[in-house]
């Protein structure tokens, strides 16, 4: 009870609740089941994203590429559905998660094999990826005509009441959380963040756990970039800009640690959620949306100041499940 | 640079890297790129060697030139401040709002230069005060600071700044000698000073290198990162000035993706991500690699957005480059 009154998922989750209660006492129809889950959907695409920037975070790393990977890959997969419509889509979203763990691992090879910071390396690629949009595509946008039915509709479909976007969010969360709490790679991660030295006397190899996070990170942007595309059915160069800053912001509002070790599958899933609420509430009350940004920015600074009270703690906490579970 | 050798792992001896020849060495790669780029740019345009064509690339890096400088104090401390762009478009838009309101030229420059001070110092304050990572802090202000102007400007504009304002983005010194170039180069000799030659300079490499020995030889370690943050605002709120009167007007989207710019220089004038290793020299030469580049390729009609590949490319390929050779040498021995 003590560790749940602690837990940060849990003052998030609050956090998120009083902001829907607060935005509901004034207009009622915002917490309606229905709106509850087009703001569930909305915020599917970050809420993967934040997952796979948490398993890099989480290793001391940081990837600025992904909103870049997911831009790429969309075109690529747009243009490829495009000259090619009878491709399945299935075929096509394996295509992505293949392409976009391929740049993912070109990062992870860089910090791996060459041993460049992270953020050097991912802040090279960001601007590579976006400049390669732009080579690939000659700078032309792939629209919803030149776009296939089943490309565009697929993710509209419902399953059990949820969007099939939903449904992608879902699984992916399950994965990711079944990696991170039940496999030794996902128990890795941890490992390398919280104590690198200590890490390699266990037998972890660090360089290759970290490729192995950039190769996850890659692979999630890679299947978002299908998921983007057939979302707001244009492929452009200026896809997703600046995107790559809010996938850090929901990882930190959802109390994964910048310095490494220290962050869940929950905590990210809220972050995310907390930055789609707010978002879609501010039009609800009628704040202009040139407001958005500054209230984001307000929450990471917010999030970040409450986050850095007791993550030592938290640190050793999660040691300590470890050692419970052996 | 000597590596001592413990259990099989390298560990590299910082006090025996006299960083000053490793520097050199950097900085005469930089020269050299620089050259190649200046005469493979002679031959691919006709009009690249014009004095006025080069003047004009001074433009080019000039702005983000003067934050790189600020900049490459703050990552040799070991810290980042990810919000200088964001710090241009509030410094700009707050000018242009005291515009609004009958602002002279000299109140327009003190707007710009006091909100740079207001915006870096409170960096420093949740960096050095609260203790949180300057990282997470600067992606903070920097939707903070920017989502101001968009609240303050939303989809408008400000215009119409006198001609004694353009003057500091447009105006020349001397024939074809810029007020931004002159800036720069006596921001550059300042900063050269300040980081090589005080001891202010030497406590910076000290933090960088090993904050928690730093504190214990009596450096004011929290004081002295402030101080470097208020720096990089004072840098940007001047940038915000110089980007203001050249440009004319201000939207908030001004200066969007500068701060990728400005690291990208700082790192590439081999300044190290990790800290306590970099020289000015070298961030000036990035900045003018940066120029030359951009400037070239321009000339050369290669769209901006191609040009970022040859930036990153560029970025990747310099800093990756020695430790290959590194690699290849040691496999040898």
């Amino acid at each position: 009870m003590n560790r749940l009154l602690k837990s940060r998922e849990l003052w998030l989750a609050l956090a998120i609740l009083a902001v829907i209660v607060l935005v509901t006492l004034r207009f009622p129809r915002f917490s309606q089941p229905g709106n509850l889950l087009t703001i569930f959907n909305d915020t599917s695409i970050l809420m993967m994203l934040a997952l796979g920037q948490m398993a890099v975070i989480l290793t001391r790393s940081i990837d600025l590429s992904m909103a870049s990977n997911l831009a790429l890959t969309g075109m690529l997969v747009a243009m490829t559905n495009a000259a090619f419509p009878f491709i399945p889509i299935p075929l096509l979203i394996a295509g992505c998660v293949v392409v976009g763990a391929a740049l993912g691992a070109f990062n992870g090879i860089l910090v791996w094999k060459l041993d460049i910071p992270p953020i050097v390396v991912t802040l090279g690629t960001l601007t590579i990826f976006r400049g390669l949009v732009f080579v690939v595509s000659g700078g032309a946008w792939v629209n919803a005509a030149q776009m296939s039915t089943d490309f565009i509709q697929l993710q509209r479909g419902s399953f059990l009441g949820l969007p099939i976007l939903s449904w992608f969010a879902i699984v992916v969360a399950a994965l990711v959380y079944v990696l991170m709490t039940r496999t030794p790679w996902g128990r890795a991660f941890y490992a390398i963040g919280v104590n690198p030295t200590a890490s390699v006397y266990t037998g972890i190899n660090v360089g290759r756990t970290k490729f192995l996070a950039f190769v996850l990170s890659g692979a999630i942007s890679g299947l978002c970039g299908y998921l983007w595309i057939s979302r707001y059915v244009i492929a452009s160069v200026e896809v997703a800009g600046g995107y790559e800053l809010t996938i850090v912001a929901a990882c930190v509002i959802g109390g994964v640690s910048i310095a490494g070790g220290i962050g869940t599958v929950g905590g990210a899933l809220l972050g995310a959620l907390f930055l789609g609420v707010v978002n879609n509430a501010l039009p609800v009350i009628g704040v202009s949306p040139f407001w958005q940004m500054a209230i984001s920015g307000a929450a990471i600074l917010l999030a970040v100041v409450l986050n850095a009270r007791g993550e030592r703690s938290k640190g050793r906490i999660i040691l300590k499940k470890a050692e419970v579970a052996a | 640079m000597t590596d001592a050798t413990a259990n099989g792992r390298r560990l590299p001896n910082r006090l025996d890297n006299p960083f000053k020849s490793a520097v050199l060495s950097w900085e005469s790669l930089l020269v050299l790129v620089a050259l190649g780029i200046f005469i493979a740019n002679s031959f691919a345009s006709p009009y690249f060697l014009n004095a006025w064509s080069l003047s004009d690339l001074t433009f080019n890096f000039t702005e983000k030139g003067l934050i790189a400088l600020a900049m490459a104090l703050v990552i040799i401390s070991g810290e980042i401040d990810l919000s200088v762009a964001s710090i241009i478009a509030l410094a700009s838009t707050l000018m242009g709002l005291a515009l609004q309101y009958g602002a002279d030229t000299p109140t327009l420059v003190a707007v710009g230069v006091g909100v740079g001070i207001l915006c870096g110092a409170f960096n420093g304050f949740l960096v050095t005060g609260l203790k949180l990572p300057s990282i997470v802090v600067t992606i903070g202000t920097m939707s903070l600071f920017r989502g101001i102007a968009f609240i303050i400007l939303g989809d408008q504009s400000f215009k119409g700044y006198p001609a004694s304002f353009s003057w500091f983005g447009q105006g020349y010194v001397f024939w074809v000698i810029s007020f931004e170039v002159v800036l720069f180069l006596v921001a550059a000799v300042i900063f050269y000073v300040l980081l090589h030659r005080t001891n202010f300079g030497r406590r910076v490499f000290a933090i960088g290198n090993n904050a928690t020995a730093a504190r214990f030889s009596g450096v004011r370690v929290d004081r002295i990162k402030f101080v470097l943050f208020c720096l990089t605002g004072l840098m940007s709120g001047i940038a915000a000035i110089l980007l203001t009167a050249r440009l004319g007007s201000t939207r908030p989207s001004i200066a969007e993706g500068f701060e990728l710019d400005v690291v990208t220089m700082v790192v590439l004038g081999g300044v190290s991500i990790l800290g306590g290793a970099g020289s000015i020299i070298g961030v000036v030469l990035a900045a003018l690699i940066i120029g030359l580049v951009t400037f070239g390729l321009g000339l050369l009609n290669v769209p901006g957005i191609v040009m970022t590949i040859f930036t990153g490319t560029l970025l990747i390929v310099v800093i990756a480059l020695p430790i290959l050779f590194r690699m290849i040498r040691e496999r040898r021995a």
